[in-house]
């Protein structure tokens, strides 16, 4: 059971953005184009040309020399930032649209699951909608009657399965709206960001789910931001940039790439806004490793060492400086002058400060390290918020995680790695992130992940 | 595994070949039957839902073309004294106008449907065609529910029908092609310039009195009847009171003109669809 499934050469896709519309001048020429456009455009329509076919157009490629291939039963991920051709690329592989130049080929039975519950509507009920969304989906009657049982006990929302959709919160509607999808079983799927719905344990849910799906040996496209997912499920993925692949390869490889790319410019300069007091500007601010080469990424666990190039413009007495290490959530983590009393005693001119993080256990994520830096009086700003970012790397098993949920634990739960060890029932210890258990029972593992060590 | 591979050697692997397409493209109708489910799933979702929340329900069906039947009889019939082919007025309007609302709706239906489907063209694949066509099938409901009175009133008339109602279906089927002809042209355009929105009500509304429902065809002298049949509208009215009240106006060439109107609007008008189905996507 191998070959090539998908095969896609040279494929791009360009868009028209809206019109460059000439301005008008005049309230003539304004009158004279709003007559002559709708004759233009009619006479286009009867010929069968695409709106807006002239040259009038601003356009985009969307998707630019598009090429790679799949083989049966590979689980690629694709990943980019926002607008970097990800849908488009599902788009033309699930025909909804076509590419512009280029050709695909796709061998075997698809299936395209661009939004869960496409088709839903208000008005039918449950029931109702799971025949008419699996129908949209292309199964067959006979395949949703025998699934049936299986997709609303996948939702549970057994209750409620007469009442028509209109009265489910969103919630139930979106779990109704995945048990359909996920009961649909082609050789290859192509799935687009549809797991970011739902609660979080739907959420796991629906990631256990496409993990069967991996593992059944179907061939299967994943678009996803979560890139513990990417890393967990794919073998390989596909990274997009502008339209463009920037990177095609082993997952863990790509993402790290991508990840480095991500958390943008090592080097910040942007002179904050600072509330009155311009005498200090920030030229730049450095992240360096353990090895000092100047960073975006770092491995969980590494050194990070913050260097701020600053510029006094006077002689300032005892400025003080914090950083704080920022994920989604909030700050993890941060230095602070003012509460470890080891501010300068005045700074003058072009000078650099720096902090190092030793043993950072961070989960792969990209963070922001924000920098301030206060008056003597400790109240008021010369800089503040400043910040850039940087990206931790590494897949659940460099962290040592073996949990078959491992995959989840990125964008879930939390982001700091310490030291802990369960005791179980019977009386043993599992370590985990290399705590030091001083029982001779103890199970060796205690460097369990991380090299640079816990003390 | 080892059966896997049997069901692969069995069942044809389809392949899908994925380029973009020049010019004026053939409809797939093997395709098509593929995703006759689909078809069905759609028609049936807007039967279902077309009276929901409604007083009167499905009866919207029945009060479209009877009222319409009860303002034409008194100022067509009663007050300006139009012939009707020596059959009680109200019945040879209302017999008109069945196969007409069927038309009208089916029309106005699927010229909406591609807009209306959207959020499906822009996340899921299949033949497009299949929201026009099962717009205008699913009108089929609101026919049989309108010709439930059309035979009460038949009784009511004592008028009892030839063997020539066993052509009903076939000037139904007439009144579908129409409608679908036309629809295509519009939902096509309709997906570039919303004008047809706006179009569209006026443009049945014109038709109607451009079709003989208020008044017969056989006003008009031989040569011009014919003609008239360039309307396929005019073929399957005549051609309904002619099946079922007896009426002379037997289908002749008028009926054969509106029959070839009509499959010319419906090849057309799926050529045009086709060749603008690409867009539809990147445009709705």
């Amino acid at each position: 059971m191998s070959g090539i499934v998908i095969r896609v050469e040279n494929l791009s896709k360009r868009y028209r953005i809206g019109s460059l519309r000439p301005s008008y001048k005049t309230l003539r020429e304004s009158l004279t184009e709003a007559a002559q456009a709708p004759l233009r455009r009619a006479a286009k329509l009867l010929r069968g040309e695409a709106y807006g076919a002239a040259g009038l157009e601003e356009t985009i490629w969307a998707l630019k020399d598009v090429s790679f291939r799949v083989d049966q039963g590979e689980v690629v991920g694709i990943i980019g930032r926002n607008g970097a051709g990800k849908t488009t690329l599902l788009k033309i592989l699930s025909r909804i649209t076509e590419p512009t130049e280029g050709c695909a080929e796709i061998h075997g039975r698809m299936g395209a699951l661009l939004e869960v519950g496409t088709g839903f509507h208000p008005e039918l009920t449950g029931r109702e909608n799971i025949y008419l969304n699996g129908a949209i989906l292309g199964m067959r009657k006979v395949e949703i009657e025998s699934k049936f049982d299986e997709i609303v006990a996948f939702s549970g929302v057994e209750q409620f399965i007469d009442t028509p959709i209109k009265h489910y919160s969103s919630g139930m509607a979106v779990r109704l709206a995945f048990s359909v999808a996920a009961h649909l079983e082609p050789e290859i799927l192509l799935v687009d960001e549809v797991l970011a719905v739902g609660d979080a344990a739907f959420q796991r849910k629906c990631m256990g789910k496409m993990q069967d799906v991996a593992r059944e040996g179907r061939t299967v496209l994943f678009v996803s931001h979560n890139m513990g997912a990417i890393q967990s499920m794919c073998q390989r993925a596909i990274w997009l940039n502008g339209g463009k692949v920037m990177s095609d390869g082993v997952s863990r490889q790509v993402v790290q790439q991508y990840m480095g790319s991500a958390s943008g410019d090592s080097v910040l300069y942007a002179p904050q806004p600072s509330r009155g007091y311009t005498d200090l500007i920030i030229e730049k601010m450095v992240l360096k490793n353990s090895q000092g080469q100047i960073t975006k990424t770092v491995s969980s666990g590494e050194e990070l060492h913050i260097e701020i190039y600053y510029h006094a413009l006077k002689r300032l007495p005892k400025p003080y400086f914090w950083i704080a290490i920022r994920s989604r959530f909030g700050s993890l983590c941060g230095a602070n002058m003012l509460f470890d009393g080891a501010c300068p005693e005045c700074i003058e001119g072009r000078g650099m400060i720096a902090c190092t993080f030793s043993a950072l256990r961070l989960l792969p994520q990209i963070y922001t390290i924000r920098l301030g830096i206060r008056h003597q009086n400790g109240i008021n700003n010369y800089i503040e918020n400043a910040e850039i970012s940087f990206a931790v790397t590494g897949a659940a098993q460099d962290l040592g995680m073996e949990g078959e949920m491992a995959h989840n634990f990125f964008d879930d739960f939390y982001c700091l790695l310490v030291p802990y060890a369960w005791h179980l029932p019977d009386g043993k210890i599992v370590p985990v992130n290399g705590f030091h258990v001083c029982q001779e029972s103890a199970s060796p593992t205690s460097d369990l992940g991380m090299q640079n060590g816990d003390q | 595994m080892s059966r896997q591979i049997a069901d692969y050697h069995v069942e044809e692997v389809p392949c899908i070949l994925i380029r973009p397409s020049k010019g004026w493209r053939l409809i797939n109708l093997r395709e098509l039957r593929a995703y006759r489910e689909l078809l069905y799933f759609l028609a049936w979702r807007d039967i279902k839902v077309r009276y929901k929340q409604t007083v009167l329900g499905a009866a919207w069906a029945i009060i479209q073309p009877f009222f319409t039947m009860v303002v034409f009889s008194l100022f067509f019939g009663r007050l300006a004294k139009v012939p009707s082919d020596g059959i009680p007025y109200p019945i040879f309007s209302y017999s008109a106008l069945v196969p007409w609302t069927f038309f009208a709706n089916g029309l106005t239906q699927s010229s909406a449907s591609l807009v209306a489907g959207a959020a499906l063209v822009k996340k899921v694949y299949f033949p497009r065609l299949v929201l026009p066509i099962s717009a205008v099938l699913s009108g089929v409901v609101d026919f049989a529910l309108a010709f439930v009175v059309l035979v009460g009133m038949m009784f009511f008339y004592g008028i009892i029908p030839t063997v020539a109602a066993v052509w009903l279906p076939f000037f139904l089927l007439l009144a579908l092609v129409t409608s679908l002809g036309v629809g295509l042209w519009l939902t096509a355009m309709n997906a570039q310039f919303r004008d047809v929105r706006y179009a569209v009500p006026f443009l049945v509304q014109l038709w109607l009195f451009a079709t003989p429902i208020a008044y017969p065809s056989s006003l008009l002298s031989e040569p011009w009847r014919t003609l008239y049949g360039i309307n396929p509208m005019t073929g399957v009215v005549e051609g309904f009171r002619w099946a079922l009240l007896g009426t002379q106006t037997a289908p002749g060439p008028m009926i054969y003109v509106s029959a070839l109107v009509s499959l010319g609007l419906l090849v057309s008008g799926a050529f045009y669809f086709r060749r603008l189905e690409k867009t539809f996507a990147d445009v709705i």
